[in-house]
């Protein structure tokens, strides 16, 4: 931020320093739900991956998995195999769209509230606070020498400081293996050395960032309040300040002094005090804004005090403001969640969600892809007939082994077998054993009288012998040879 | 330069005093850290070029600390991968050949090396997907065979090769060429061929047809056996069946019975290593035409005229 100030002075430098922020400690009920979101947020980040869920003897008991050596991704009851990944897709879209819609509704919540930079920055300043005590004790901490106190206490918060970080790495990497197993594994050195590289790397980006970093984060590296700034409107609810009420500012002495002259903002600069990205909110809407409504917990508190209604600092749309300014009273807050872009976004995201569950509730576990060799594409067999191959792949995504059989239509006297069987037991229905949770593949072997187009489509099957009917079936061509190149002798 | 710093209105931001033309910049300063960040990736590059690879000189780039190489990776994963693939390999050198179907597990693993060797080896002559060429090299898919289609028989084939004149142990035979060294005349040939189309089916009984079966008696069915059912310890082809490696034609049978081809394979004993061998008679008895092999009592009693493949010697 430029002021006159700067015009004074030597060289303009190129680079400028981080300037600390010291938030102040502040009560009131947007710190609280800040406090609730903080507990739950953390707590599913560290719990997760403890929760077990029982699947059978086949597949892992871990309800949320990310299981990258098997390709498998876990998640309470449901399963994903690596071709169902548009299930994963459709979440990213969703979550997109529901970042679109929380932000057109209620501006920058998701950076208020539940980044997990925000989350763990607001954490790591309530270090700050245990450790150094609060804002003022802080400053006097940081401009003093450096004493025992000091390194003592610097010690001390770093210390915590890296525990958390460390805690933080050491939970994400429980999400990709079974949890206790990996616990053990890692504390007795014989985890995968890209478990530990995580952890180290995570440590260290938790520490940076959380520690030091900070709000840097938001106004340099993050892309999303650039996006979101396209995204809001005038009709957007953020934390704003009264202009109109607050200006011009003046403190109780001089407002006593001279009725009316002064607006409702004392100037106590508690809003400054107390906000995490060290921003003076009076100045309107602005990038290092997150709109965590500290500012508005702490200038209600002092309006309480000074005995003026509170709201000076209040969660309001642009929209509201001009027309309260002109004159008129702010719409209700219903009205202002509840209009075309927002009800337009809210539709899209039911809509995907709706698909993606119907489609979660119609998916069939038992999966079959059929690949015709080419090279042959038939073989003349010594009693005449033709004999084409396929490689059969049945995907058995159920947990445990299943029964299935495999037949064919539309192929007139067609016979069929695979490696293990051999053609005088050929039939036409093969039964099979598919191992559970993966993928078996049966060579497929055909035959088929000569007689009959050179190529001609047929229909491979799949079904479940085991109670549950459903299953797959493909299309594909048998190949004879053409008439001109029929072997004689038939 | 001028120092002309002043509070751009629009912004109200400060300019950094420079001016061009009237143009001028405002002071939009980049935080520190960033500048610090890319001093530490100066750094970070420095230590790579001195622990990898990195500068190039006249004829390859300077070693590294580590000593690390891509060629170097590439060894070691492939040693890694061969010692984890040993417990397999050992196994399947240590099974007979005739057993690997009793155990599916080395059968699999047999086959996918099989068909990794035979994509170098053998799909000079034989083709891709081990289905030969027309007139020239045999088809391996189909259910007919020269010299035996059971594992054993096609590891042996491999083995030692086909009329190969370096081993002793070659399969070995030898059609004679009727025609050209004046065995038979024309119009015998012309007689030899109708017989041999008639109980191929591939003609009607004709008086021709009838001479014709005395001279397959008298010159023919000491290999081709009495009624043209084949001969696999001499490879001689079944000729009853719907598959002709040379053509089944009359000019092609003509043309046979003239100057026979006598196809020879070479041997790979001496060449692969004999885990590679089981390995490549496992992938090719698994393409289609894989025989079990014929219990002994069942040689003795296999009927002359079955109808398949299987109940032949």
């Amino acid at each position: 931020m430029a002021s006159p100030d700067d015009l004074t002075g030597g060289k303009t430098s190129l680079y400028a320093a981080r300037k600390a922020v010291y938030p102040k400690r502040v009560d009131g009920p947007f710190r609280r739900l800040k406090w609730a979101i903080m507990a739950v947020t953390l707590a599913i980040y560290y719990g997760t991956p403890w929760i077990r869920w029982d699947r059978g003897p086949y597949a892992p008991d871990q309800a949320v998995l990310v299981d990258l050596a098997h390709r498998r991704f876990y998640m309470f009851q449901i399963e994903i195999w690596p071709h169902e990944f548009y299930y994963v897709a459709g979440l990213l879209i969703m979550a997109g769209i529901g970042l679109f819609l929380v932000t057109s509704a209620v501006g920058r919540a998701w950076c208020g509230y539940a980044c997990p930079q925000t989350v763990w920055t607001d954490l790591f300043q309530h270090v700050d606070r245990l450790v150094d005590g609060d804002r003022n004790a802080q400053i006097r901490l940081a401009q003093g020498p450096w004493t025992a106190e000091k390194i003592g206490k610097r010690a001390l918060k770093y210390a915590i400081y890296l525990t958390i970080a460390f805690w933080t790495g050491g939970a994400w990497i429980m999400y990709f293996a079974d949890a206790p197993t990996l616990t053990h594994d890692f504390w007795t050195g014989q985890a995968a050395p890209v478990a530990y590289g995580t952890v180290a790397v995570l440590t260290a980006t938790t520490f940076v960032l959380g520690g030091f970093m900070r709000e840097q984060v938001c106004i340099y590296m993050c892309p999303w309040p650039r996006i979101q700034t396209a995204m809001m409107d005038e009709k957007s609810l953020l934390v704003t300040y009264r202009e109109w009420r607050g200006e011009p500012r003046g403190s109780t002495k001089k407002a006593m002094a001279h009725p009316g002259a002064f607006g409702d903002c004392i100037d106590c600069n508690q809003c400054v005090a107390v906000c995490p990205t060290g921003i003076d909110i009076r100045e309107g809407p602005q990038i290092g804004c997150i709109t965590c409504a500290l500012c508005i917990d702490a200038c209600d508190g002092v309006m309480a005090q000074v005995g003026r209604p509170r709201g000076l600092i209040d969660y309001c749309t642009l929209e509201d403001v001009a027309a309260e300014k002109a004159g008129g009273t702010a719409r209700p807050v219903r009205k202002t969640l509840f209009r075309p872009r927002t009800i337009i976004y809210f539709s899209i995201w039911c809509a995907i969600g709706a698909a993606m569950l119907f489609t979660l509730g119609q998916r069939t576990r038992l999966d079959l892809a059929v690949q015709h060799e080419r090279s042959p594409l038939y073989v003349q067999l010594s009693d005449g007939h033709i004999r084409n191959n396929y490689t059969l792949k049945l995907r058995n995504m159920e947990t445990r082994p299943r029964a299935v059989e495999v037949t064919v239509s539309g192929l007139k006297d067609a016979a069929l077998w695979t490696e293990e069987g051999s053609r005088d037991k050929a039939a036409q229905r093969i039964t099979l054993t598919l191992a559970p949770d993966s993928v078996t593949r049966v060579k497929l072997f055909v035959a088929a009288p000569a007689a009959g187009a050179a190529r001609q489509d047929f229909t491979i099957a799949t079904r479940g012998l085991d109670g549950d009917p459903r299953g797959d079936s493909e299309t594909i061509q048998f190949d004879r040879p053409p008439a001109d190149n029929q072997e004689p002798g038939q | 330069m001028a120092d002309k710093r002043r509070i751009d209105e629009a912004t109200g931001t400060s300019t950094v005093g420079h001016e061009w033309d009237g143009i001028e910049e405002l002071n939009t300063p980049l935080p520190r850290w960033w500048l610090w960040t890319f001093y530490l990736t100066i750094i970070w590059a420095l230590g790579y070029a001195i622990l990898y690879p990195a500068w190039p000189m006249v004829h390859s780039a300077t070693k590294g600390v580590l000593g690390w190489s891509s060629r170097g990776q590439l060894e070691k994963e492939l040693a890694a991968e061969a010692q984890r693939r040993a417990p397999i390999v050992n196994a399947i050198a240590a099974t007979p050949i005739a057993e690997l179907p009793a155990r599916p597990q080395l059968m699999q693993a047999a086959i996918q090396g099989g068909g990794a060797a035979f994509r170098v080896h053998c799909v000079q002559c034989h083709g891709a997907g081990g289905a030969g060429v027309k007139k020239l090299y045999p088809n391996l898919t189909d259910d007919d065979w020269l010299w035996g289609g059971d594992l054993a028989a096609i590891h042996y084939t491999i083995t030692n090769g086909i009329r190969n004149p370096d081993v002793k142990t070659t399969r070995t035979s030898q059609m004679p060429a009727f025609g050209r060294d004046g065995i038979l005349d024309a119009a015998q040939i012309d007689d030899l061929v109708s017989h041999v189309r008639v109980i191929s089916r591939q003609e009607k009984p004709s008086a021709s047809s009838a001479r014709g079966a005395a001279l397959f008696s008298a010159n023919c069915a000491v290999c081709h056996g009495a009624g043209g059912e084949g001969g696999r310890s001499v490879g001689a082809p079944k000729l009853t069946d719907a598959i002709w490696l040379y053509g089944g034609d009359r000019a092609s049978l003509t043309a046979t019975i003239n100057q026979p081809r006598n196809g020879v394979m070479p041997h790979w004993g001496e060449r692969l290593d004999p885990v590679t061998i089981k390995m490549l008679a496992a992938y090719v008895y698994s393409l289609g035409g894989g025989e079990k092999a014929p219990a002994p009592a069942a040689v003795a009693a296999a009927a002359p005229e079955g109808q398949g493949a299987d109940g032949q010697p």
